[in-house]
């Protein structure tokens, strides 16, 4: 390198260089970098552990350069407790999706979230199984045509319910320190998701620590990349809202 | 040594702390609630932690996630709430992660009861879903089930795989007197747990492996430890079996009371022994098998409809008789209606 290069740009050590196996437009890929770039400008990737959950992002383990454990769907928060409790030393965090946190795994992310377990969860919600072959998700919008749900996700005479907010759920909780809601829809979303991500892994020794990030599925969804982009900014933000919902060093 | 006397569930908790047991993650039930309240108290002092679940699914998986850093772990439940921590037991026997789990067991199915019983030998012994065992060890007594639990730490950290401590409601909720030992000085290779990648690859705990080659080859490798229990960790009791022309199988409480009717039945010159499984997985079939030629009936007492008779009817190819008996719902047989067993049994092969 000459003098005058200067990398500006880099691959984050958080990560390994393995393909992944997301879908082109999907926006795991941008999920997990900003959390690779966390643990590498916090410096913590030799003393960080994830949990990989079941669904699309089961292979998680492949991707993220630290030590890394898979749990059985819905139970990430829970192996990321007995972690936690075990080494108060380590960062740990788990990385799940919405069937994984917000439906099997209820009871686990919010008895963790009560209980106050020092980790932080980045929730990727996209309002669809991904990986299964797109049925509804707890998050699904109503209206919304999954593949469990043909005629559109129906809360009235199907009885489908509706779709569930976790961040403003967690919310209700008194332990928590840190809930956000982020998008990765637009660079400026991803700069602001980005800085909720490091904030929650900055906050994690103090309390639990929670992102909600909402993302796409085109393949699910059955849209193209930039489609999937604007409907989910046009139909799952307002369900969704972005926002600071606990933030209790700023009095949130 | 100093001879404690305890319940059986504290004696349990407290020979897992001195094993070094470190954290315990359960959920109430009765009748193991012991366990955890003593936990409860007992693991702050030694550095350690204790979480209440949300359930005994969490619990299961929080044990996951402890053994998966290298510290060891235990929890317990009762028959229907281990039903619920069957999925993690697949994935520590997945991913090779030493647990330790006990069961002390209860009436069934569904809900049952909450007295003794030897209900769960299947769901110990055929445990879960995929192919796996956990190392199964069976307690006829509070000393033996204290002495056994600081085994299955080291038998789980050998094999790194899940142990199982299976006694049934009477081991759990007596008090006897007890000595513990000291623990082994044992070290194992822990370079395998996740405790951050310092100077080394990440290391990565896991169960999944999607080409069906590689699941192969991980199922014959976990089949290699299994063998390897198989030929190095059967425990079995016999008694006044060297000219038994009777035998009784029975395991934990039952096989306790057995020994009483055997030796009420010896006083009658009824030539009559006891076989009691201690590690019912591995199986002690040879115990059983060396007998082909010189038992004539073999009389299978459980507190069960007969769920370890399959396994005692497998060891011996069906060359010695196997009879049955058996009470359930928390009915606890006495040694009288055993011994009316053996009798009636010695008549028939007198005959």
């Amino acid at each position: 390198m000459s003098a005058e290069e200067k990398i500006v740009f880099s691959y984050p050590t958080g990560l390994t260089t393995k393909n992944t196996h997301y879908c082109p437009g999907c926006l795991h890929g941008v999920a997990h970098r900003l959390v690779a770039e966390t643990i590498d400008e916090l410096g913590i990737r030799e003393k960080t552990v994830g949990m990989a959950p079941v669904g699309c992002s089961v292979l998680a383990y492949e991707y993220f350069g630290c030590d890394m454990v898979q749990a059985s769907h819905g139970r990430a928060p829970a192996v990321a407790t007995g972690v936690k409790r075990a080494r108060p030393d380590l960062y740990v965090f788990s990385y799940q999706g919405d069937g994984d946190l917000a439906s099997i795994g209820l009871a686990e992310i919010i008895h963790a979230a009560n209980r106050g377990e020092k980790i932080t969860v980045i929730f990727y919600n996209n309002a669809i199984y991904g990986m299964t072959g797109g049925q509804m998700a707890p998050t699904t919008l109503v209206g919304m045509k999954t593949t469990t749900t043909p005629t559109g996700r129906d809360p009235g005479e199907r009885g489908a319910g509706n779709p569930i907010r976790m961040a403003e759920l967690l919310a209700t909780l008194f332990t928590p320190v840190y809930i956000t809601r982020q998008s990765l829809l637009t660079p400026q979303d991803i700069l602001k998701a980005k800085r909720a991500i490091k904030r929650a892994f900055q906050l994690q020794n103090t309390g639990f620590t929670f992102v909600e990030l909402v993302g796409t599925c085109p393949t699910g969804w059955g849209m193209t990349p930039s489609e999937s982009n604007d409907w989910a900014g046009e139909k799952m933000v307002p369900v969704f809202p972005i926002g600071v919902f606990r933030d209790t060093e700023k009095g949130i | 040594m100093e001879k404690l006397l305890m319940k059986g569930s504290e004696a349990i908790a407290e020979a897992a702390v001195r094993a070094g047991c470190k954290l315990f993650f359960g959920y109430p039930i009765t009748p193991q609630n012991e366990i955890p309240e003593y936990m409860s108290k007992r693991l702050f002092q030694v550095g350690g932690a204790f979480v209440q679940a949300e359930s005994e699914v969490a619990a299961s998986n929080m044990i996951y996630g402890s053994a998966a850093v290298g510290e060891r772990v235990m929890t317990s439940s009762s028959s229907p709430g281990m039903a619920l921590k069957q999925e993690a037991i697949s994935y520590c026997a997945g991913a090779e992660l030493p647990v330790v789990i006990v069961n002390i067991m209860r009436g069934g199915p569904g809900l049952g009861g909450i007295q003794p019983s030897q209900s769960d030998y299947w769901q110990a012994t055929k445990p879960g879903h995929g192919d796996f065992h956990s190392l199964v060890l069976a307690p006829a007594s509070i000393q033996e089930a204290v002495d056994l639990v600081m085994d299955a730490f080291d038998l789980a950290d050998q094999y790194r795989n899940p142990v199982l401590i299976l006694a049934d409601g009477l081991i759990g909720q007596m008090m006897e007197p007890v000595t513990f030992r000291q623990p082994t000085e044992r070290v194992f290779d822990k370079s395998w747990a996740v405790t951050g990648c310092v100077d080394r690859k990440p290391n990565i705990v896991n169960s999944l492996f999607l080409q069906p080659q590689d699941l192969e080859d991980h199922n014959h490798k976990l089949f290699r430890k299994y063998a390897q229990m198989e030929r190095e960790e059967v425990r079995v009791e016999e008694y006044l079996m060297d000219d038994a022309e009777l035998a009784i199988a029975a395991y934990g409480t039952t096989a306790r009371i057995a020994r009483t009717a055997v030796d009420a039945a010896r006083t009658e010159g009824i030539k009559v022994g006891l076989i009691r499984p201690i590690t019912l997985f591995p199986f002690p079939k040879a115990a059983f098998e060396r007998y082909v030629g010189q038992v004539k009936v073999l009389l299978d007492v459980e507190m069960s409809m007969g769920q370890m008779i399959e396994d005692v009817r497998l060891a011996v190819h069906d060359r010695i008789p196997v009879r049955f008996y058996g009470r359930v719902g928390g009915m606890v047989p006495s040694p009288g209606e055993i011994l009316d067993q053996i009798r009636t049994l010695a008549q028939e092969v007198s005959q």
